[in-house]
């Protein structure tokens, strides 16, 4: 397994449905509706992300592990074993579908981290659950963990979206939060890695774009320990949300503020508390602003948050009808699953959609 | 004419045709290399007084001067090169040590000329700037690890930060290397450009006070012109420990130049040489320094960035990260090729490393460190035009300084005799002859052109790289690529090769 590769400039599909009442349904829909973008993705990649599918293991951390090869898999395992309760370990069921070649070993593991290991390392269990990952796939050849939340999971892989989501039999697991990714890369991956969604710990993002501040956004974040070993501007993303909010303590507003920060000339009309803080948050973080086109479905167990760049230079729908909110980068791909929304509209450049579980007041 | 065997470096050619004996370059040249000859009622030429300056050339009004390099040549030697040969004869005759002024004019690679930048192709939109807002606004001083924000309010301001609106300042020339008029002109054009000029180490003349919102004071190893008000006068503090053009050694500015206004702005007697030592004598170690920083920190009452200028020598990057765990809010570096007023020959050519590995290897370092937020990086040392200023962004750079350029932007014209004290242009002189001769109005005017004409010019590499704020550039190497370079200059640079 290839873990490094070259950046990819790719356009990209995108869709993410939520009920806000936590009510969970099948992957049918969002098949549908990424299925509808066919055309902007090339089958070069393609993945899913669920929240509420594993309610029976809701306390336990989902490893999703692709391996090359059963060698891979036992060295792994070694390492795994020393650092988590193992609770259930087995294959990911998938079906056979024509148009998916080559697929690695998939596994999954229900694990809780060994309780003397967290308190030797005084850390806290999210972060030692961070660090476990990263030292896998940085450092185990032919292991590489792609989803690592709780009651969650990414579903990814090579080939168009619609195809990876019979090939994982998506129509059997029951989500509240569903998003979706179809990918076209400018050459070929050739990795399942390196498909969308990237997830970390409960944070999942699908993205599309090519943006320019990569290099900056990535060499920020290496300073805090966070590897950007896909060299993916999604990953530095994930990353960039898991420093503002997870590490920095940010509420979402304020993380956006950063990511697709207001123009100078908005900060300064401002009143005069808000143009400080604004002002403040550009200066301490302006190696994370996300430069070029994007737009992306950010999930989290408590909701979904789609945003564009502060310019809009992708394009992102957004309608909500009853207890659904839905999102994607073309309208047509919400109509083909709810065809009368309530309310249908565009989001304005760095102007977030979010939709978040009633009863919770946050988004982490 | 003279024994001391040193010929002609410049011919001064006259077309008699278009000579008229008006005598204005008589009086323009301070170097007196035209003479009018009463007896014989014309003007004539010492080619061996000439120093290319251009002055007579350009105001000459019946464009009958050419200057052009003297044509007499040794016989060919690869080793022996007419410069170092003539260097000999002029030592012989003086028994000193060589003085020169600017930047080294030696052949080092300038590795701007190596590197290419990026564009955005069908996969991601470049940005016309003159169509989409484009953001060039630029903080320089310490970041804070992290905010504090209680009840959607800031509850601790940043610490104190410069406001740029261009990532250009103008870098430190003191009062008495360059005339009152130059820093003159170059503070009126920061305060209009949303930028700052550094006074040099010779203290702020009274007159520029009132443009103290736009200076960076520097505190030098002579301490010239230094005291409470001063310190407060300026937005910033800066302490000069180096020089790119003379690196481990001190300044000297002869009593010539000391008249009486830079007497009072230095506060030395009139007449008097101002010697500044090559160390700070409080400064022998990173802890001293430490000290300092944080006696000026208190002088400020913690209100103003301190900033430190070091020049880029083979340790540099060691030293910056010494510099900014010292307190340091800025780090200022000066390369080999950085300019001066007066510098000892062989130091200038000799002494120190580019600014762009120096640049590199620190902004790398200090990331290895996981401290390069808590300081701002500014570098200087022949920074030409706009797209190097883009290339020192996108290797790691806040902002830059420019000197020279900024003195071209004036009238130099690169002569490399600003030690003699008669630079024609009324730049590089005390003389108030030659002083009149820059006139701080037009000066300004044009140096604000230069960072209008810059930053557009900023805006339009930034917009093809599909980037619409400076600091998304910052540091983005990934934006550069490199030519002709070894593998280990790509290394250090940390950038990929053209093709890669």
């Amino acid at each position: 397994m290839d873990k490094v590769f070259p950046r990819i400039p790719s356009g990209c599909a995108i869709s993410g449905i939520m009920n806000k009442k936590g009510k969970r349904i099948p992957g049918t829909d969002i098949i549908k509706s990424i299925a509808l973008m066919h055309d902007r993705s090339n089958g070069l990649g393609g993945g899913f992300a669920a929240y509420g599918i594993y309610p029976e293991f809701k306390d336990h951390y989902a490893l999703h592990v692709f391996y090359d090869s059963l060698n891979d898999r036992v060295t792994a395992e070694d390492f795994i074993n020393e650092h988590f309760n193992v609770d259930t370990s087995e294959l990911i069921h998938t079906r056979k579908v024509k148009s998916i070649t080559n697929p690695p070993l998939i596994w999954r593991y229900f694990v809780q981290p060994k309780k003397n290991r967290l308190l030797n390392s005084e850390l806290t269990e999210d972060e030692y659950v961070v660090r476990c990952v990263m030292k896998i796939n940085s450092s185990y050849k032919g292991a590489y963990i792609f989803s690592s939340g709780k009651n969650m999971g990414a579903f990814k892989g090579v080939g168009f979206p619609e195809d990876i989501g019979e090939f994982y039999r998506l129509e059997e697991y029951q989500g509240y939060i569903w998003t979706a990714h179809g990918r076209f890369p400018t050459n070929t991956p050739g990795w399942w890695g390196g498909a969308h969604p990237f997830t970390l710990l409960d944070w999942s993002i699908v993205h599309n774009g090519e943006i320019s501040s990569y290099h900056a956004n990535a060499r920020f974040l290496e300073m805090f320990g966070y590897k950007c070993t896909l060299q993916t501007d999604t990953e530095a993303i994930t990353y960039i949300f898991d420093y503002l909010m997870r590490k920095q303590g940010l509420p979402l507003e304020l993380a956006i503020a950063v990511v697709a920060a207001p123009l100078w000339k908005e900060i300064d009309r401002m009143d005069t508390g808000r143009r400080e803080l604004y002002r403040a948050l550009r200066t301490a973080y302006s190696s994370l602003l996300i430069n070029g086109p994007f737009s992306i479905i950010l999930g989290t167990a408590n909701g979904m948050v789609a945003l564009n760049d502060r310019i809009k230079l992708r394009s992102l729908a957004a309608a909500t009808k009853g207890d659904f909110l839905y999102v994607a980068s073309e309208e047509s791909a919400i109509r083909e699953i709810c065809p009368d929304p309530e309310n249908i509209w565009i989001p304005r450049g760095g102007e977030p959609v979010i939709g978040m579980l009633e009863g919770v007041n946050s988004i982490l | 004419m003279s024994l001391d065997y040193t010929t002609p470096e410049f011919l001064i050619e006259r077309n008699r045709d278009r000579c008229i004996d008006c005598k204005v370059c008589v009086n323009q040249c301070a170097n007196e290399a035209h003479i009018y000859d009463e007896e014989e009622k014309r003007v004539v030429s010492d080619d061996i007084k000439c120093v290319n300056c251009h002055r007579c050339v350009a105001l000459c009004p019946t464009r009958a001067l050419t200057v052009r390099r003297y044509p007499l040549e040794y016989r060919q030697n690869a080793g022996w090169t007419a410069h170092d040969i003539n260097s000999i004869y002029r030592q012989a005759a003086s028994g000193g040590i060589l003085l020169t002024g600017m930047g080294t004019d030696r052949n080092y690679p300038i590795f701007w000329d190596h590197l290419l930048l990026n564009a955005s192709q069908v996969t991601n939109p470049s940005i016309d700037p003159l169509r989409e807002p484009m953001e060039l606004k630029t903080f320089l001083g310490r970041k804070p690890d992290s905010l504090k924000i209680e009840n959607g309010r800031l509850a601790e301001k940043l610490p104190p930060q410069l406001e740029l609106e261009v990532p250009v300042m103008f870098g430190a020339m003191s009062f008495g290397s360059v005339s009152l008029n130059v820093q003159k002109s170059l503070a009126r054009a920061a305060a209009e450009s949303g930028t700052f000029f550094n006074t040099g180490e010779g203290g702020l003349h009274r007159d520029l006070y009132r443009y103290g919102g736009s200076a960076i004071v520097q505190v030098a190893s002579g301490r010239f012109g230094v005291y409470s008000e001063y310190l407060n006068a300026g937005a910033a503090v800066e302490i000069k420990i180096g020089q790119g053009a003379k690196p481990g050694i001190g300044g000297h500015l002869p009593g010539e130049k000391v008249g009486r206004e830079v007497s009072l702005t230095r506060m030395i007697p009139e007449g008097s040489d101002a010697i500044s030592p090559a160390p700070h004598h409080d400064i022998y170690s990173i802890e001293d320094l430490g000290q300092l920083i944080y006696s000026l920190k208190e002088a400020t009452n913690y209100q103003k960035p301190v900033s430190v200028k070091i020049a880029a020598v083979h340790n540099v990057a060691a030293i910056a990260s010494g510099i900014a765990r010292a307190g340091a809010d800025i780090i200022t570096i000066d390369g080999l090729r950085g300019g001066t007023g007066a510098t000892p020959l062989r130091t200038r050519d000799n002494v120190g490393i580019p600014i762009e590995l120096a640049l590199a290897a620190v902004d790398s370092r200090l990331r290895e460190e996981g401290i390069r937020h808590r300081v701002s990086l500014v570098v200087a040392g022949s920074i030409r035009n706009s797209a190097d200023i883009v290339k020192a962004v996108a290797l790691g750079a806040d902002a830059v300084y420019i000197g020279s350029a900024a003195l071209i932007s004036l009238g130099c014209h690169m002569c490399q005799k600003c030690y003699t004290g008669k630079c024609n242009w009324g730049i590089a002189t005390q003389d108030p002859n030659l002083v009149k001769r820059l006139n701080p109005d037009i000066g300004a005017q044009r140096a604000t052109n230069l960072l209008r004409a810059w930053s557009l010019e900023i805006k339009e590499l930034l917009g093809g790289m599909g980037i619409n704020a400076l600091e998304s550039l910052r540091g983005n190497r990934l934006m550069l690529r490199g030519v002709g370079l070894s593998e280990k200059e790509l290394q250090i640079l940390g950038v990929k090769a053209a093709g890669e």
